[in-house]
């Protein structure tokens, strides 16, 4: 099986859907020729055509809404953003058009649109090209968000995302990309080459949306995380001892609350991580559910480990990201070991 | 098959003899890598060709200026035609120099990026003239809103150079206190309104700006300007209807470099009308202007600038130039367009052909170039050295509590409970 990049990885479920059905195309801000700032669409246009592939005018809300044009027409767009950070001017579009219009004319017109962009911040990346918005569009009844974590599950989940009936917002970790980084800017970060989860098959297959994955089991408290934070918080759970259980959601809508429950209930502990700010960021809903559905089985307040509530800081990047060492306090005091 | 409609929609027979089914669009440029560059498509103009039209000439009478070009200098460096501005030797000597700084500063800066001294840096080599001239034609009471081409804006007013560097190190020195990507500055002082990534997105506070001045009955106006690419933003398109409806005191501005990272002006809508013809629907004067002809840009900024002051409006300009560098650090142009296709740029450059005009004047010569450029690049150097010695990225910062302020005026219990949540 070939080993892969996340890059490469989301690159091969695009050309696998391109060359698997006529309807699926592909375009964006600097995707066609050029293959998009993060190569993720490389080769694309020269192996489909220009047509199948090709750059949009810098107009995002256009972008998307004429994604939503061809997708009602019958066609499955696959738009990129170039960074999740400038898909706000687009926001109204995913909002009252891409998430109501099935709803709105009950199923005559839909958007089978997949919006890519990458999100994320431990790039230097300053507060436009470093946020992690998934919270805004959480909170949007008719969209699903899709966070992958592994190239493996980037194609998986990209490939279920493009054959979705209903609109997708497919977030990209960008500061995974190219290796599966911990959250320790002071140390080399490895390249996906020889992690296990970076053994990508040739060719289609699918990873359901709204199933988590168990990263790795545990006893001691329930870890919830997706995208970088993933591989931060075992990073963490390495580091300090503690035999957590690492959940990977995967796909924050639809939500696999029944993985969350489950292992909540065996641990009675709970700790949230998302580099996303902290105030009404997603972390309050999955705290709200494990104390509406597990408050009985519960030995500690759930944690949030998150992004202070500020905008995304250049200078104080590492200070701002929550990294294994602030998880590793919140994984003491869940388990009283602080 | 019964229709479903009670009346035909139409009679025509659905597949008529002889049309082809429909097709699908996709701009192309004229060359990418490998094959020959050429610009035979862009349209140009003798200088001093274009006749200028009294300022409270009514729109109907310009509707032919967004299709020609503005031009003062011509090959041989001199200033012909009726929108020479008649500058003084002085005036043109500091506008030789402001964008002669600019590009030594952004040449020493890019380099410090390889080096690691900096997270990220984006030149505007080959557009200097524009920031240049626009910040020696508009006044102290003017804002400009910029783009983060713009560095020539500072340049022309003498911002300090460390503070400029110590910026774009986020080291303690940093006027922005860490907050702020490389480069992009804000500079009130300096009429330099604050720089964020997102594009377009200031175009429709030049907008309000001016009519906020005008609403108080004061004298400043307002520069908005953006790239080519830009353009396709709604925020480009409301502003100027904004700025059309309410007769704004605003100087609205588009430089067109040619290219949008990799993307070609034909993916912004330039393959059949300019970017100055975006001004004909909105019903405001549109000129098109060689954005590398230092005199041509003061000319026509100062044009729109004397109709905004009358209380005439608002005019489009477009400066026609090109992006001679990569689009930033993190860009390798050669990736999708010819080598060589700032060879075959017809418009020459923008120091070389004000340096050609001063002499042509018989106020300059290669000896006094010579030592300018050793002086300015001895003044960039010093300020380089001085922000090392504060600190290149990581080695220096601001406190970790500037992360925490300017949130808010006044912190809430969020913001001081996480400062005391990382010990601060
Ligand atoms: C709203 C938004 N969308 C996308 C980007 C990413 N981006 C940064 S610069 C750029 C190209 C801009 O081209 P142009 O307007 O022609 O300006 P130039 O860089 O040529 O000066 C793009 C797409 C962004 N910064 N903001
Ligand atoms: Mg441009």
């Amino acid at each position: 099986m070939p080993s892969m990049t996340m890059i490469q990885a989301l690159n091969s479920a695009l050309a696998d859907k391109l060359a698997d059905d006529a309807d699926v195309l592909i375009f964006g801000e600097d995707v066609g020729y050029f293959g998009g700032v993060f190569r993720v669409t490389a080769g694309l246009q020269e192996r489909f055509g220009l047509q199948r592939c090709f750059d949009a005018p810098i107009a995002e809300s256009g972008i998307i809404a004429t994604a939503i044009g061809m997708g009602a027409y019958g066609l499955r767009p696959v738009p990129e953003i170039q960074f999740a950070d400038y898909i706000l001017p687009a926001y109204d579009q995913l909002v009252s058009e891409a998430a109501r219009l099935r709803y709105r004319s009950s199923g005559e017109f839909t958007a089978p649109i997949t919006v890519r962009s990458p999100y994320g911040g431990g790039i230097f990346g300053g507060q436009t090209h470093s946020q992690s918005p998934e919270a805004i569009f959480a909170h949007i009844t008719g969209l699903k968000t899709v966070i992958p974590s592994t190239p493996y599950d980037a194609k998986g989940l990209l490939i279920a995302a493009i054959e979705d009936d209903d609109p997708v917002i497919f977030l990209e970790p960008k500061r995974l990309y190219n290796g599966p980084f911990d959250g320790r800017p002071d140390q080399q970060v490895p390249g996906w080459h020889g992690h296990p989860a970076a053994e990508v098959p040739e060719g289609l297959y699918r990873i359901p949306l709204g199933k988590a994955a168990t990263v790795r089991e545990g006893e001691a408290a329930t870890v919830l995380a997706y995208g970088t934070m993933v591989h931060v918080a075992l990073s963490a759970i390495e580091e300090c001892g503690i035999d957590a259980e690492l959940i990977d959601l995967r796909s924050i809508v639809p939500l696999d609350i029944d993985a969350i429950v489950a292992s909540v209930q065996k641990t009675g502990r709970c700790v949230i991580l998302h580099e996303a700010s902290r105030f009404g960021g997603f972390g309050g809903e999955l705290s709200a559910l494990v104390q509406e559905r597990c408050f009985y089985h519960l030995e500690a307040p759930v944690e949030r480990v998150c992004g202070w509530d500020t905008p995304y800081p250049h200078a104080f990047e590492w200070d701002y990201f929550p990294g294994p060492a602030r998880l590793i306090k919140a994984l003491r005091r869940v388990t009283g070991e602080a | 098959m019964r229709s479903r409609y009670k009346y035909a929609v139409s009679n025509a027979p659905v597949l008529r003899p002889n049309r082809l089914p429909l097709r699908l669009h996709i701009p192309e440029p004229v060359a990418r890598p490998g094959e020959a560059a050429h610009f035979g498509n862009l349209a140009l103009a003798e200088a001093g060709a274009v006749a200028r039209p009294d300022i409270d000439t009514v729109e109907a009478d310009v509707r032919h200026l967004p299709y020609t070009l503005i031009r003062v200098l011509d090959d041989d460096g001199h200033a012909v035609g009726p929108w020479a501005p008649g500058l003084d030797a002085e005036q043109l000597i500091a506008g030789l120099a402001a964008m002669l700084r600019t590009r030594i500063f952004d040449d020493r800066l890019f380099r410090a990026h390889r080096q690691g001294k900096t997270s990220f840096y984006m030149k505007c080599t080959g557009e200097e003239a524009i920031a240049v001239a626009q910040s020696m034609a508009l006044g102290r009471n003017d804002m400009c809103f910029p783009t983060y081409r713009m560095l020539g804006w500072l340049m022309a007013r003498d911002y300090p150079l460390d503070a400029l560097v110590n910026q774009i190190f986020s080291n303690a020195a940093d006027p922005l206190a860490g907050r702020q990507l490389p480069i992009l500055y804000s500079a009130r002082d300096y009429g330099f309104y604050s720089l964020s990534g997102n594009l377009g997105s200031r175009f429709g506070h030049a907008v309000g700006w001016a009519m906020a001045s005008a609403y108080r009955g004061d004298e400043g106006i307002a520069l908005g300007m953006v790239g080519d690419g830009t353009t396709a933003e709604g925020d480009f398109h409301e502003a100027l209807t904004f700025a059309a409806v309410y007769r704004a005191p605003v100087i609205l501005c588009v430089t067109n470099n040619q290219w949008a990272i990799s993307s070609f002006t034909g993916i912004a809508g330039a393959e059949t009308a300019t970017f100055a013809a975006k001004a004909l629907a909105y019903g405001i004067p549109g000129l098109r202007v060689d954005g590398n002809d230092f005199l041509a840009v003061w000319a026509a900024t100062q044009w729109a600038a004397e109709r905004a002051r009358a209380n005439l409006g608002s005019t489009l300009i477009e400066f026609v130039t090109y992006r001679v560098a990569g689009h930033s650090t993190s860009d390798d142009p050669t990736q999708y367009r010819p080598k060589d296709e700032a060879d075959h740029w017809p418009l020459g450059d923008p120091v070389d052909r004000l340096k050609a005009h001063l002499i042509a004047i018989g106020v300059w010569d290669e000896e006094r170039h010579a030592a300018l450029t050793k002086q300015l690049d001895d003044e960039v150097k010093a300020a380089v050295k001085a922000a090392e010695a504060v600190g290149t990225l990581g080695a220096s910062k601001p406190p970790v509590g500037e992360m925490f302020e300017c949130v808010f005026k006044d912190a809430d219990w969020r913001i001081d409970e996480q400062r005391t949540e990382l010990g601060l």
